[in-house]
Parts: structure tokens; C-alpha cells; sequence
């Protein structure tokens, strides 16, 4: 079932080890991306199965393929790996007409003439540019330049799509709207995506699964709804979405913050070992914490602004800041009031 | 604040006619006069005449000279320099980071000092190489003639070919690597991409570059006058030189001088008007956003075989010539082996400290380079004051006379100063060295208004606004937020100025007197009365200057940088 696999894949640039042992497969037709904050070893990690950097460790196949592979020092050159690729700053080629662009790939295969035409022109109008066909890339928008990449990555009818951070220099506007014909043309086509990011939202909206990575490590690999219900560690917790956390003391009796003794959140135990070790972290989405008047974390409050829709509330808890946020329709506390906090699906790290 | 304002009513008309009246006297009126006696004859405009002088065969070989000599240095320039700017930024090659700097040597080398030792080396007869092979290992005949079209366009692309170097290594590293990754990954080899989308994107800088060399050896005095003169190879700059010198004033050598002057010019003028087509039109957005090192191009074989060439390029056209020149220049005389005995320091002593004639020079070169590099880094702020900072009605102008030099040989602005500056307007500085400071500071005022306004556009008008706001004059503001924000610019103009100034032939050459030689005239003099091994010495010093004079300024700025 697996079409792209990694295999304990491991790159260094000198002391610094940017992948470490990297396990991952793709399905055809499946979409991956690839998030963590800028240095974690994505965009090496698809410049690896790109072909463009070798590896010190493991290997690649695509299909039945062997494509890179540290053991046998065996690398397909990027040009024969037959992948679409689209890069953050575009890279369309400003000497050559849009068309010409698109159309680079099938003539670099030298395809009989009425064939490049023919599948130019299908590129060009999935991706809505017939019209500036003969035009410069260069009287396009971002947008409008980033779809011509796009096309020029399908024109060859690819397998595999690399996409590295393809609209982080877009204007936010046209972001989800990319976002919608990228899903639009895989649907379409039915290549594997793997895609680099670090903005998680694109993340959600876009893939199958997400691998979440730091420091050349894999946190986590799962859905977006995983990841996001049930992250793996608190680095994983704190990447994806809005978090707050609570050192708390932990005893078979109850749980402490500060000295001062609170009762367990509602339903949920600290799991056993870290009962054991004494101490834990509660991590807590602030959508997910509750104002109650009775039971709780006891807090006061101190801070407390308006964004529209939202209330946004700070609270302290001993020396630690809890933010909560409730929708304007449920009356809070004011700031100076003391409330209880009931935390209604927190989950449990080891402290660091 | 009405008496206020009339108090200081009239600075910025007292700054600029200040600035126009410098400009005017310095740049305008030279040039004015040598279209005027280009096409003025006996109070008529004559173009018949202008006409009859190109129809001269010695004039329209010197153009034809000039034209074949600088599309040939163009043409070997061009190749060699984007050959070595794509090794140095796209390969493995080895030491890439020193080769680079390696490659830029030979712009801080004179090209007329180059010549000298060539034709030490490779003058059909006395050429040392040439001997080696007929004495050592029985040729018939040299084996290179240096006193050849040929001859001259090599040892020219020695110096010239860092004006495509720079531009094109600058645009290689500067560009996205994800533009050739891309083509890469869309199937393209590492030759197809080169071929397709590395050179078209580039071409911009290799033309650019091109033209530069083009007008710069359409202008160059020195290689030409040491090479060409014997055997009758002359191009526009060494036939003026003739012209001049032999005239001894005569009417009719000026004209064809200035006739040729002017044809000069509009070359110029032509090359420079293609060279910002190329740039403004053809300049792509080729910088790369966020930068991975792009795929070096793995030489495999060719590694050691293309640094081996390298090593050997950079041994053979600077390595070789210095080291003509500072053995020559220790002879006893000029023409016997190097051996020991042969070998002396008398010369450089002579040099240095007996000899009115060079110590003069070296004196005259050095003092006219700093005062030529103060007055213009002065005036330059001034002027790139009014021009960056002030709102006067037509300081256009101001721009337009402070660059003109910029686009102007060297020999044209010589020329203009000699129909300027004596006597025809009550005042003779011929002879003197206050004309060729004179020319110094119209030649060298571009370079000064370049890096001024560079470094006065950084400066926002709200820092002096904040100035004023805190209490501070005019004055006070420009003295103690501008002057201070500027002094880096100040510092480059001045160091441009300079050193240039220190190594200068090409204006001095038609400008000096009997006493009033430049290190350059003096070398150039020295080679051509025969004194071979006084010319050779004179020229290592003044390479011991420059030399020196280019490592204290890199000292400079990195120390400043640091701090």
C-alpha cells in the first residue's frame, strides 16, 4: 500500500544532525505535510526525497523503486525521479513566456511537438492561466505566479508532488484559495502530496496526515484530528493551536500548584506514573476550560480583553498564567474576581 | 518666524549656485570647448571640415584601431570572465573563496605597468620568453609577437575581464537557486539547465558587464601607447596623445583632436545609453527569498585539471608580470640574464632618493591624489546634498554635469581642459599642476557624487526633522546628525578617488610638464627614452603603493565594520 517510503532516513550538516532517523510512508493519492518551526528538518526532508541533498543514513523508494539509498550509494538524480515540485519564492523562470514555462519539463523530454502542446495546454487550463498563456510570468501575481509553477509541476503528470511551503509568499487572501485548488487537482489527478509548512492551519485544511517534526525529530504522526484531540507530547500540544499549561504537584491525595492544594479536574486522573514521579504538566486548550463557581482550580483573574467574538481571559493560578477563552455570550468573571477553573479535556505531560 | 525664515532666506540658492559654479567651471566649459572647436572654424559652424579630418587615413585607422582592439577585448573579456565567475560560484573547484578574490587582483594593477612587463616578456626581439626560445631552444622566431593586435586585445582582457567577473559571479550568487532546482526536478541535466536557464538569466549581467569592458578599453591609453607605437598600431586616446605633443599648439592638430574627441565621446555615450537599456530593461527578479546553497556542479575529473588551469591563468597574468617587473626594474642593465651578480637595489635607491625626475613624480602623484580625493569628497557632499536633500528648481543639472564625466574618456577630459586652462581665457595653467588637478577633480567628481548620495539617501529627513524638533539649527543638525550619518560615504569617495588618482596615466599623460610628471608619465616616459630598467623599478614602487594603499583601505573599512 505504501507508495513513498522512508527508511530510517538521517541527514548532518556537520555536528548538526537535521534528520534523524526518519520513518514515513505515503499512500498513492495520499496527502502528508510536513510541520514544525523553521530548522526542524522538513524542508531537508523534501529535498532529500527530491533528490537535491544525499543522505548519511537510510533510504528511499518510490514505488518498487529504489531512489536514494545511503548503503548502496545509489542516488537518482533529481531530473529522473519524474516528481512535480513547486518552491516557496515560485521560481518561474522570468526569461520565458508563461507557456514556455509550463511547457519546459515536456521539452526537456523531447515529447513530439503536438503532445507538448497538447498537455501544456490541459495544465495551463486546470490551473486557469490560458489566458496569460503567451504573457510574462512576470505581469502575474504571486498567486497568478504559483499557479504557473503549479502547472509546470503537473504538466509531466506526476506521481509525486513536492511542495515546499508553496503559499507562505502568498497574500493570506489568495492562500485558501490555493489551498482549495490544490486539493481540487490531486482529487483530479490523484497524485501523493508531501507537503512542507509551518503554518498549521495549511496543515489541517490540506493533508491526510500530518508528521509533525522537531529538531530532526518525528513527534508525531497521525490525522489532523489526531494531532490535534491527542498530541502526542507537549511540544506537539503547544505547536498546533492555542495552549496553556500548569505545573502541579501530584500525590495519591490530589494535586498541588504552588503550595496551595486544588482538587482534581473533573473526570480525568493523572496517569500513574507520573503520580509516581510527583509531579506533572496539565496542558489545556484555553476553549476548553471552564468558568465554575464551586470545585475547580481556584484563580483570579487579571486580565480580561475583548477580541469580537471572543472574551480572552488571563488568570492566575499561584505563579502560572492560564488564558481562557469564552464566547461573549457567557458572562465571566470581571478582573480582580477570584473563580474557579474546571479544565474539560486536559491532558498529562511529564514535566521537562 | 517670519524674520527667522528671511534670515536664512537663500542658503539653498547660495548652496546650489555654488555647486552649479563649480560644476560649470570644472566640467561644463571644458567640454563645451571641444565641441566648439570640433565645429567651429574661423567663426563658423563647419562640418565639412569635420568631415575632411575623418576622411584623414590616420584618423579613421585610429577608429578603426579603437573599434577592433575594444570589440576583441569585449569578445576574449566577456568569455573569460563569465568562464571563471560560473567555476568560482557553481562547481566544487577547490579554494573557490581565494580564487575569487584571486580573479579581482587584477583590477588594482595598472594595465599599462601589465603592458610594460609583456613586452619585457614577449617583444619579438628582446623579449625574455622569446629569447628563451630562440637562444635556449633554437626557434627561428619568437614565438609571440606582443606588438600585435593580437598582443594588445590579451594583455587588455588581463585586466579588463573582472568588470564581467564581478557582475556575473555577483548575479550567479545572488540568484534563487530554486530556478535552476526547479528545472532540475522538471528533468533538465545540469547542461540543458546552463545552456537554458542559467545564461539567459545572467545575460543581463555578462552584457552589461560586456559593455563596460567595451568603453573602457575603447578609452584605455596606456596598453595601447607601450604596445601599439611600434609598429603604427594607434586607437583614438594614444592618437590624441600624438596630436598634441607633436603639435606643440598648432591649430590644426587640436582640431583633429577634438574632432576625435568627440567621436569618442558620442561611443561613450552610445555604449553607456545600451548599457542602462540592458539593465533597466532586461534585469530580472532573480534574487532568492529564502537560500539553499545551490547543487554545485560536481567536476569529477575535470577538478584538479580545471584548478591546475586556474592556478596557472593567475601565475601567468599576475604572478608572472609582477615579478618582470620588480626583476627588470633590479638589473644592472636592461637585457642581461637574472643572475646574481646582474641583480642590484641601486635602482629602486636611485629611484627613491637621488633622482629629481621620480622622486617629483611620486611627490606630484601622491599630493595630487589626496588633494584631488579632498576637494572632490568635500564638494561631492555639498553637491550630493542639493541633489539628494533639497528642493531647487533644476538641480537636475547638477546631476546630469556630475556624472557626465563618469561617461567621459579620460583623454576627452584632458583635451577639454587643455582648451580651457591655457590662456585663452586669461588664465595659463599649462605646465602646471594645477591643471591636472584641475582635470583630477572633473574626472573623479562622479565617483564622489555616487558613493555622497549613496550614503545621503540613507539618511531620512525625519532624523533631521527630529533634530530641529529637539532645538537644533540648520546647521547644527547637518553638523552633528548628517555629517556623522555620511562619513562612511565620505570615507569611500575620498579612498575612490585616491587611489585611482595614484595610479593615473591617461589625463596626466597629455597634461604634464617638465616638472610636474605623475608616477604614471614618469613610468610611461622612462619605458619610452629607453630607460627600461628605471621605468620597470618606478613601476614595482608604485605597485608596492598601490598594493599597500588597497590593504589599509580593506583594513579601514573591516575595522569599521567591526566597531
Amino acid at each position: 500500500m505504501a507508495y513513498i517510503e522512508l527508511n530510517q532516513v538521517t541527514k548532518r550538516f556537520g555536528e548538526v544532525v537535521a534528520v534523524n532517523q526518519l520513518d514515513l510512508s505515503i499512500a498513492q493519492g495520499e496527502c502528508v505535510a510536513m510541520l514544525g518551526p523553521s530548522g526542524c528538518g522538513k524542508t531537508t526532508t523534501l529535498r532529500m526525497v527530491a533528490g537535491f541533498e544525499d543522505l548519511d543514513d537510510g533510504e528511499i523508494r518510490v514505488g518498487d523503486k529504489l531512489i536514494s539509498s545511503k548503503r548502496e550509494k545509489y542516488y537518482l538524480p533529481p531530473e529522473q525521479r519524474n516528481f512535480g515540485m513547486v518552491f516557496q519564492a515560485f521560481a518561474v523562470w522570468p526569461h520565458l513566456s508563461v507557456f514556455e514555462n509550463v511547457a519546459f519539463p515536456l521539452r526537456v523530454r523531447k515529447l513530439p511537438k503536438a503532445e507538448i502542446v497538447a498537455r501544456t495546454e490541459e495544465a495551463l487550463k486546470h490551473t486557469n492561466l490560458l489566458t496569460a498563456a503567451a504573457g510574462s510570468p512576470d505581469d502575474l501575481s504571486g498567486g497568478g505566479k504559483q499557479r504557473v509553477a503549479l502547472a509546470r509541476a503537473l504538466a509531466i503528470r506526476p506521481d509525486v508532488m513536492l511542495l515546499d511551503e508553496p503559499l507562505s509568499s502568498l497574500d493570506p487572501h489568495f492562500r485558501e484559495e490555493m489551498r482549495f485548488e490544490i486539493k481540487d487537482l490531486q482529487r483530479r489527478f490523484g497524485f501523493s502530496i508531501l507537503y512542507v509548512t509551518h503554518d498549521q492551519s495549511e496543515a489541517m485544511a490540506l493533508s491526510d496526515r500530518i508528521l509533525v517534526m522537531r529538531s530532526g525529530l518525528v513527534q508525531q504522526v497521525g490525522t489532523p484530528l489526531e494531532v490535534y484531540g491527542s498530541p502526542a507530547n507537549r511540544f506537539v500540544f503547544e505547536f498546533i493551536g492555542l495552549s496553556c499549561f500548569l505545573q502541579a504537584g501530584l500525590s495519591p491525595a490530589g494535586m498541588s500548584i504552588d503550595g496551595v492544594a486544588h482538587p482534581w479536574p473533573a473526570g480525568v486522573v493523572p496517569p500513574d506514573e507520573l503520580v509516581a514521579a510527583g509531579s506533572g504538566l496539565l496542558a489545556a486548550r484555553p476553549t476548553e476550560i471552564d468558568f465554575v463557581s464551586e470545585r475547580g482550580v481556584r484563580g483570579e483573574v487579571v486580565r480580561k480583553a475583548y477580541l469580537g467574538e471572543t472574551i480572552d481571559y488571563r488568570v492566575m493560578v499561584g505563579q502560572a498564567e492560564v488564558r481562557v477563552q469564552k464566547t461573549r455570550r457567557v458572562a465571566g468573571p470581571a478582573v480582580g474576581e477570584f473563580c474557579g477553573l474546571d479544565f474539560l479535556r486536559p491532558h498529562w505531560y511529564p514535566v521537562d | 518666524m517670519s524674520t527667522a525664515k528671511d534670515s536664512r532666506f537663500g542658503t539653498p540658492e547660495i548652496l546650489f549656485g555654488l555647486s552649479v559654479a563649480v560644476l560649470v567651471i570644472v566640467v561644463a566649459v571644458p567640454m563645451l570647448l571641444i565641441f566648439f572647436n570640433a565645429f567651429w572654424v574661423d567663426g563658423h559652424f563647419n562640418v565639412a571640415d569635420v568631415v575632411k579630418v575623418l576622411r584623414h587615413p590616420e584618423t579613421y585607422k585610429a577608429l578603426g584601431n579603437s573599434l577592433v582592439l575594444s570589440v576583441g577585448v569585449t569578445i576574449t573579456g566577456t568569455i573569460v570572465g563569465t568562464f571563471f565567475a560560473w567555476l568560482v560560484t557553481r562547481t566544487d573547484l577547490p579554494f573557490k573563496k581565494s580564487m575569487k578574490l584571486l580573479f579581482l587582483v587584477p583590477f588594482m594593477l595598472p594595465a599599462f605597468i601589465g603592458a610594460l612587463a609583456w613586452k619585457m616578456l614577449l617583444s619579438p626581439r628582446a623579449g625574455y620568453i622569446n629569447r628563451f626560445f630562440m637562444d635556449v631552444l633554437g626557434f627561428d622566431g619568437p614565438i609571440f609577437d606582443i606588438y600585435t593586435y593580437a598582443g594588445i586585445i590579451l594583455v587588455e582582457t588581463m585586466y579588463l575581464f573582472p568588470f564581467v567577473f564581478i557582475q556575473v559571479s555577483g548575479a550567479l550568487e545572488r540568484m534563487d537557486p530554486t530556478l535552476e532546482e526547479s528545472a532540475r526536478i522538471s528533468g533538465a541535466d545540469l547542461f540543458t539547465i546552463t545552456r537554458k536557464i542559467t545564461i539567459p538569466l545572467v545575460l543581463p549581467s555578462i552584457l552589461s558587464g560586456a559593455l563596460l569592458i567595451m568603453l573602457y578599453s575603447m578609452a584605455h591609453f596606456g596598453t595601447v601607447a607601450v604596445l601599439g607605437i611600434e609598429t603604427g598600431i594607434y586607437n583614438i586616446p594614444t592618437l590624441i596623445y600624438e596630436k598634441i605633443h607633436q603639435s606643440a599648439g598648432s591649430f590644426d592638430s587640436i582640431r583633429t583632436a577634438t574632432v576625435l574627441a568627440t567621436v569618442l565621446v558620442i561611443t561613450a555615450a552610445l555604449i553607456l545609453w545600451l548599457q542602462n537599456k540592458v539593465l533597466s530593461k532586461g534585469r530580472y527578479q532573480i534574487i532568492a527569498g529564502k537560500s539553499f546553497r545551490p547543487t554545485e556542479l560536481k567536476l569529477r575529473g575535470l577538478r584538479v585539471p580545471l584548478f591546475v588551469f586556474c592556478l596557472l591563468y593567475i601565475g601567468f597574468t599576475i604572478v608572472l608580470p609582477t615579478a618582470t617587473i620588480f626583476m627588470v626594474g633590479g638589473l644592472k642593465t636592461y637585457g642581461l640574464p637574472f643572475t646574481a651578480e646582474n641583480l642590484t637595489l641601486a635602482n629602486y635607491n636611485h629611484i627613491l632618493f637621488e633622482w629629481d625626475l621620480t622622486r617629483d613624480a611620486i611627490w606630484n602623484s601622491i599630493s595630487l591624489g589626496l588633494s584631488s580625493a579632498l576637494v572632490t569628497m568635500f564638494a561631492g557632499v555639498v553637491i550630493s546634498y542639493v541633489i539628494v536633500k533639497m528642493k531647487v528648481r533644476g538641480k537636475g543639472i547638477l546631476e546630469f554635469l556630475g556624472m557626465l564625466p563618469f561617461s567621459v574618456p579620460g583623454s576627452v577630459i584632458a583635451l577639454g581642459v587643455i582648451l580651457a586652462w591655457s590662456g585663452k581665457f586669461g588664465v595659463n595653467l599649462y605646465n602646471t599642476v594645477w591643471i591636472i588637478l584641475l582635470a583630477y577633480i572633473a574626472r573623479y567628481m562622479a565617483f564622489s557624487l555616487k558613493a555622497n548620495s549613496a550614503a545621503l539617501e540613507q539618511v531620512h529627513d525625519s532624523l533631521v526633522e527630529a533634530a530641529r524638533a529637539s532645538g537644533a539649527t540648520m546647521a547644527q543638525a547637518l553638523r552633528d546628525i548628517v555629517i556623522p550619518l555620511v562619513r562612511p560615504g565620505m570615507i569611500a569617495a575620498f579612498f575612490l578617488i585616491f587611489l585611482p588618482a595614484l595610479r593615473e596615466l591617461t589625463v596626466s599623460v597629455l597634461l604634464y610638464g617638465p616638472t610636474t610628471r605623475t608616477i604614471g608619465v614618469a613610468i610611461y616616459t622612462l619605458n619610452e627614452d629607453g630607460e627600461t630598467v628605471y621605468s620597470a623599478a618606478l613601476a614595482g614602487i608604485a605597485l608596492v603603493i598601490i598594493v599597500l594603499g588597497e590593504v589599509l583601505i580593506k583594513r579601514l573599512v573591516t575595522g569599521k565594520n567591526n566597531s
